[in-house]
């Protein structure tokens, strides 16, 4: 029975780990957006996220059975532990490349979480109905702003073509399968399709198409996060988020 | 160069304004969960009105204060001119109320 309980837990950091990773970029914009409106939204969009994954390492950390808190989990694992897709990664840059990472999480977060909602157990489908619905408020936000940006001026055309170009590499990463997700289909736990791409592929034509943007060529993709394999970029996030709960272990505010 | 207002399918252009960068200035109203009716509860800026409604839910309902948002923009609310309230609204008009009627406790409050 243990086996099955890691298939589990491993899932769930996974995206415990995207939904972490997603909401500490997201909170270093707080006090830097060019409007207080869009401001307070990306702390609640960053707020979201870091309750999701609070959901998914509480639940991995009670079912790993080791006596880890979702803090430790958290705060405690080093660059080559986590576990979340690269895209999550990548800095924020300008306000297009934010919007960009944003939507290609969103359109791939809301079919998942849907799919998810549907799972077997009772609990990982607790966390995702939640999940979804903030998923879709995400995703109408996000794909609004590429429309606005892309279908507006030459600047910012130029700077959100620029954008879903440099970003598109990370996106296969989100795509990515292994035994784990196999052995959780065969139990139900995955409903059959959850990791598919089709809907994700779908939003994206949809919406570059609304935005007069031109859909990414390039063929490279950048993997292995989830193997723990990331870029440059998470050993410097790490570090600044990880930094006080290490040097005070157990702090309470 | 001059700044276009994207349009948004099925959304008014809104008129600009002078105000923070060109964005209209826009009025909020919330109903509560258990509320009858929409409440003036402060202002955003925003570009279009999609923006309006999202701003106003994310700035106005961040801890479930409520279950409907309407966005107004600002110039298209017409206010009572403040110097002449007194005028408008003088309260000491004893003799609109029906206060002569003897009204029988089964009827209950009025």
């Amino acid at each position: 029975m243990i086996d099955q309980d890691l298939d589990l837990v491993i899932y769930l950091v996974r995206h415990g780990d995207d939904n972490l990773v997603l909401g500490q970029r997201l909170g270093e914009l707080v006090s830097y957006m060019p409007e207080l409106e869009e401001d307070i939204a990306v702390a609640n969009v960053g707020l979201d996220h870091i309750g999701a994954a609070r959901n998914f390492y509480s639940y991995a950390a009670e079912l790993e059975g080791f006596g880890r808190s979702e803090d430790d989990l958290a705060m405690l694992r080093d660059e080559r532990e986590f576990t979340n897709a690269v895209l999550a990664e990548q800095p924020n840059g300008d306000f297009a490349n934010m919007m960009a990472r944003q939507f290609y999480y969103d359109a791939y977060q809301l079919p998942l979480y849907t799919s998810l909602a549907d799972s077997s157990d009772e609990r990982l489908a607790g966390i995702a109905q939640k999940a979804q619905k903030e998923a879709s408020y995400h995703l109408r936000r996000s794909a609004g702003w590429l429309v606005r940006l892309g279908d507006g001026t030459e600047e910012s055309h130029n700077r959100m073509q620029a954008a879903i170009d440099e970003l598109w590499k990370y996106t296969e990463d989100l795509f990515y399968a292994d035994e784990v997700d196999g052995a959780l289909e065969e139990r139900g736990v995955l409903p059959v399709g959850a990791g598919d791409r089709d809907q994700f592929d779908a939003t994206v034509a949809e919406v570059l198409a609304a935005a007069t943007l031109v859909a990414p060529s390039d063929d490279y993709q950048r993997t292995g996060g989830r193997t723990g394999f990331h870029t440059e970029h998470l050993g410097h996030l790490l570090p600044e988020m990880q930094m006080l709960y290490r040097s005070h272990p157990g702090v309470k505010w | 160069m001059s700044y276009e207002v994207p349009v948004i399918e099925g959304e008014e252009e809104a008129e600009l304004s002078g105000s923070a960068g060109g964005h209209p200035l826009w009025e909020v109203f919330v109903r509560a969960e258990r509320g009858l009716n929409h409440v003036h509860v402060g202002s955003i800026h925003a570009a279009d009105a999609e923006l309006a409604m999202q701003n106003a839910r994310d700035v106005y309902t961040r801890r479930n204060e409520g279950v409907s948002v309407w966005v107004v923009q600002s110039t298209h609310v017409v206010a009572s001119d403040p110097h002449v309230a007194d005028t408008w609204f003088d309260s000491d008009k004893p003799y609109r109320h029906p206060t002569f009627y003897e009204i029988p406790d089964e009827v209950g409050h009025m």
